[in-house]
């Protein structure tokens, strides 16, 4: 097949492939608080596995005649009040402390985990029922449960811990709940449920990847409260004082407190030392799924010394180069880059230059990630924070609103032509409406602040408006918010919106392109018409050349960034000099012979016949 | 019911029905006590023959991703039959749908969402393999051939979806739909995502799929043209109903339903004398339609 080579050319460009959890392991251990955190906790396990090797006395061997002595070299830390080595417990401590955190997590993931999970996928009554047992559990008072549970069962590390986890149950149970109900209608389950796969299978494979990684982070954090609840109990003196754990060392060192401070010393260094470890573990993990490498501010001077256009105090406009004042933009060997990590700029943007006059319509083509959003963004100087001018400038008016040595986008001198003399009409109707106010008011509120007219008289205008881009009725479209119009109909309000100011420009980026095909219809119409009728300079980025042969006069072509083609509308459309515009209108179905094939037309439609054949 | 087969077809459909939607309705339940609940879909019948395409147009909430979904058995199903290969799958369970898997499958509009972003490309294509009990081994040699036959490098099988393009991504979906040879797939707007140039490399590669193995297409789309491209019968849905339904021909070149008509004439061509006469006639067109309506509606 001859697409083949066409998709080993785009396929080089993808990683060699690697296994996620290995990279965010390696990230975290790249992390300095990861390390620190990773090394702690290692510390702390291999005490708590080889307790039997490094202890050299029982945690609960007291040797009456040696109490609450000095470290020398068979304590190693000393002895408590009744003669026990503090080294031997502080270790078999370890064991017992870390033993029961672990317990309570797993008691909380093991309730709140599954249950998740079902209420998430299947919703329904076991949801509902779920929700008032969680919101029980959540509303009963912590401490004063335990103390009841010791009240009852006695004193037990273990019991409190089961006790402390199902207290804590609701916490994964929220966490599962909302992160299974996020991609319970993804497509890839539905694509699952095709294939036949029965729920837990589902479950397993495509909705538990989505928990697992809130669910460790949020076990590094619970088995750190647990740790600190626990030893708050014990040191109240409510703990096994039979078992040697941190907590009951704690305890026993604040009685002694006078006579041996150091007793209280090392448990509570061990408590503070596990429990922050887990909470750095905790974000260094968070962080190392949070994908986006970050990318440090570049320092203005390293990218303005690597395009070498520093401008230093500059405050004046220079004046545009003669003969150019007459066209209502100029964009010249415009370049938008974006700097890297590595200190690199990704140009996105590359030494595209065209013009646009008053009354004419200019169409941008391209395919996704040609540029042309890029492009028109610049010109409204609404491109992305790290973005950077890195080559070129733009003139609107015979001024530049990008002066050939900047770097960025000026905002402020931008800001008295846009709005008023430079509009713009967005791909996403819905998106650019704010749901919380009516539409009027979003019609009203900016004519007020550029035109600087009253209320009543921008309410009166704002009704003509709507009434001119085609609305039937508009007082009550005036009066309603965005949710009750359909996708066309915001489409009108912002073109409405767009022209309220008398512009002298309009960018429209895809204005199109979310509609349906005869909604579209009527859209082109209005543009065409208030084109005519108020003479405006419209730039319209588009994918579709139905589109471009509907408005525009003149069409540039895009590709990776570059100009490669334009010219007039006519000519580019029926005589196109550039192999990719060839390649893009040879893709339009229109006139095509159906069922034929488009890319590898005529040449492999017998080849493919005689294939077909031999397949049967 | 128009059978009528246009010369166009290089495969000419034959045979009995592969799949046949009678007097179906879709109502999904509302929210809130004793509510109406909401009709997606009203009296659709539809038939396919094994190895054509019905082509299934319509605006945004007209109903046609619904459709698909019914088939598929991801919508509710109030009335009506559905009936694939001969047996009533109207509401089949879990375990009918895994026999059901291995014919009946699925190609879906977001090639960003269809695939799970943390498997590896191997393992989704893997997956309705496994679930039909295939062994490893098998499935491995199985995915290389899609992969081929997708026209996708075999090392694409360790890899993640993300780091695929849109068009790629679709291949995948559409190998992942013909792992187990199906005699239907159901393809929800599968190019209108894609970009111009690869939107005519993924219809190629269907129509070459169709050549090779003879699968049926019920392929849903918003874009006429794409529709004309690829089917052979055209359905044009309009607010949960189907309001035509002919030869791809008898619909693209002289439509009956004034929505049709109006749907025909608002896609623009690519020249910009060619599309001003097509403006025009649409406008005549609208006109015409608006005169009509404002005749018949004293009566109703």
């Amino acid at each position: 097949m001859s697409e083949i080579e066409v998709l080993a050319d785009q396929s080089d460009v993808g990683q060699k492939g690697t296994v996620v959890r290995s990279h965010v392991i390696k990230k975290i251990l790249k992390n300095p608080m990861g390390l620190i955190a990773v090394g702690i906790l290692t510390l702390v396990v291999l005490l708590a596995i080889l307790a039997n090797v490094l202890a050299p006395f029982d945690p609960n061997f007291a040797n009456i005649g040696k109490t609450l002595a000095n470290p020398d070299s068979t304590n190693l830390l000393g002895t408590d009040s009744v003669g026990r080595d503090v080294w031997s417990r502080l270790v078999f401590g370890a064991r017992t402390t870390l033993l029961s955190a672990l317990l309570c997590a797993a008691v909380a993931v093991g309730i709140g985990l599954p249950a998740g999970l079902i209420a998430g996928y299947y919703a329904g009554k076991f949801d509902g029922v779920a929700n008032w047992v969680v919101n029980i559990l959540m509303a009963l008072p912590g401490i004063i449960v335990l103390l009841t549970v010791r009240a009852a069962f006695g004193p037990s590390v273990w019991i409190s811990m089961v006790a402390f986890g199902i207290l804590l149950s609701p916490g994964y149970f929220r966490l599962t709940r909302t992160a299974v109900q996020s991609v319970r209608n993804e497509l890839y389950v539905d694509a699952a449920r095709v294939a036949g796969l029965s729920d837990a299978s589902i479950i397993a494979r495509h909705i538990f990847s989505v928990v697992r990684a809130p669910i460790i982070i949020q076990t590094a954090i619970v088995c750190g409260v647990a740790i600190s609840i626990q030893s708050g109990l014990e040191f109240l003196g409510l703990g096994d004082p039979t078992v040697a754990t941190w907590g009951v060392m704690l305890s026993e060192g604040f009685k002694n407190v006078y006579l041996n401070p150091t007793l209280l010393l090392w448990p509570a260094l061990a408590i503070g030392l596990t429990i922050g470890a887990l909470v750095l573990l905790g974000n260094a993990v968070r962080d190392a799924l949070e994908d986006a490498e970050k990318i440090k501010p570049a320092k203005r001077g390293s990218v303005a010394a690597l395009n070498s256009r520093t401008a230093p105090g500059r405050t004046q406009n220079e004046a545009v180069a003669a003969g150019t004042e007459h066209h209502l933009v100029k964009v010249s060997h415009l370049g938008v880059g974006y700097p890297q990590a590595d200190g690199s700029v990704k140009k996105v943007v590359d030494d595209v230059s065209f013009h646009v006059d008053r009354g004419e319509v200019l169409g941008i083509v391209g395919e996704s990630g040609s540029g042309k959003s890029q492009t028109a963004f610049s010109i409204l100087g609404l491109l992305p924070e790290a973005a950077r001018i890195v080559g070129g400038s733009i003139q609107f008016d015979g001024k530049y609103t990008v002066a050939p040595t900047d770097d960025s986008v000026s905002q402020s001198r931008l800001s008295e032509f846009r709005g008023k003399r430079i509009s713009y009409i967005p791909q996403e109707p819905m998106s650019n409406l704010d749901p919380a106010f009516t539409i009027g008011h979003q019609l009203v509120t900016p004519m007020v602040r550029v035109l600087k007219i009253s209320k009543s008289e921008a309410k009166k205008r704002a009704l003509k408006l709507l009434d001119d881009v085609g609305i039937r009725f508009p007082e009550k479209t005036f009066n309603a918010y965005p949710h009750e119009v359909s996708g066309g109909m915001a489409q009108r309000v912002l073109i409405a919106g767009a022209i309220s100011c008398e512009p002298d420009l309009i960018i429209a980026d895809e204005p199109t392109t979310a509609l349906d095909v005869t909604v579209q219809a009527d859209v082109l119409d209005l543009i065409r018409d208030l084109q005519k009728s108020l003479n405006v300079g419209v730039i319209l980025v588009t994918h579709n050349f139905g589109v471009v042969a509907d408005l525009c006069d003149r069409v540039a072509v895009m590709q990776d960034g570059r100009m490669v083609e334009e010219g007039d509308v006519r000519e580019i459309l029926r005589n196109p000099q550039d192999p990719y515009t060839q390649k893009l209108l040879g893709s339009m179905l229109e006139g095509k012979e159906p069922m034929t094939m488009l890319v590898s037309a005529g040449a492999s439609a017998g080849g493919a016949d005689n294939e077909k054949e031999a397949g049967l | 019911m128009t059978r009528t087969q246009g010369k166009r077809s290089a495969v000419e459909p034959q045979g009995e029905n592969i799949l046949t939607v009678d007097n179906l309705d879709v109502e999904y339940p509302l929210k809130g006590f004793r509510r109406k609940p909401f009709r997606a879909l009203t009296d659709i019948n539809i038939h396919i023959k094994p190895g054509e395409t019905l082509g299934l147009v319509g605006e945004s909430g007209s109903g046609k991703t619904t459709l698909g979904r019914a088939i598929l058995g991801l919508a509710p199903i109030s009335k009506g039959t559905v009936v694939f290969e001969g047996n009533d799958i109207t509401q089949a369970d879990r375990k009918q749908r895994r026999s059901l898997g291995r014919d009946l499958q699925v190609v879906f509009q977001d090639p960003y969402t269809s695939l799970n972003p943390s498997l590896e490309i191997g393992d989704i294509l893997a997956e309705p393999l496994g679930v039909q009990g295939q062994s490893p081994e098998a499935a491995r040699k199985r995915v290389r051939e899609l992969l081929d036959q997708v026209g996708l490098p075999s090392d694409a099988i360790n890899r993640l979806p993300r780091e695929f393009s849109g068009g790629q991504r679709q291949r995948i979906a559409i190998a992942r739909a013909l792992a187990l040879s199906p005699k239907l797939i159901v393809c929800d707007e599968p190019v209108s995502a894609l970009d111009l140039s690869t939107q005519a490399v993924v219809l190629d590669l269907f129509l070459q799929i169709q050549k090779d193995t003879g699968v049926s297409y019920l392929f849903v789309s918003h874009d006429l043209d794409v529709v004309r491209h690829i089917s052979h019968r055209v359905a044009v849905m309009y607010h949960g109903e189907i309001v035509e339904q002919g030869t791809a021909e008898q619909i693209t070149r002289d439509p009956q339903h004034p929505y049709t008509q109006r749907l025909l004439l608002a896609s623009p061509v690519p020249d910009p004398d060619r599309q001003a006469k097509r403006r025009d006639e649409r406008h005549a067109l609208l006109e015409v339609q608006r005169l009509e309506e404002a005749s018949t509606l004293p009566v109703s």
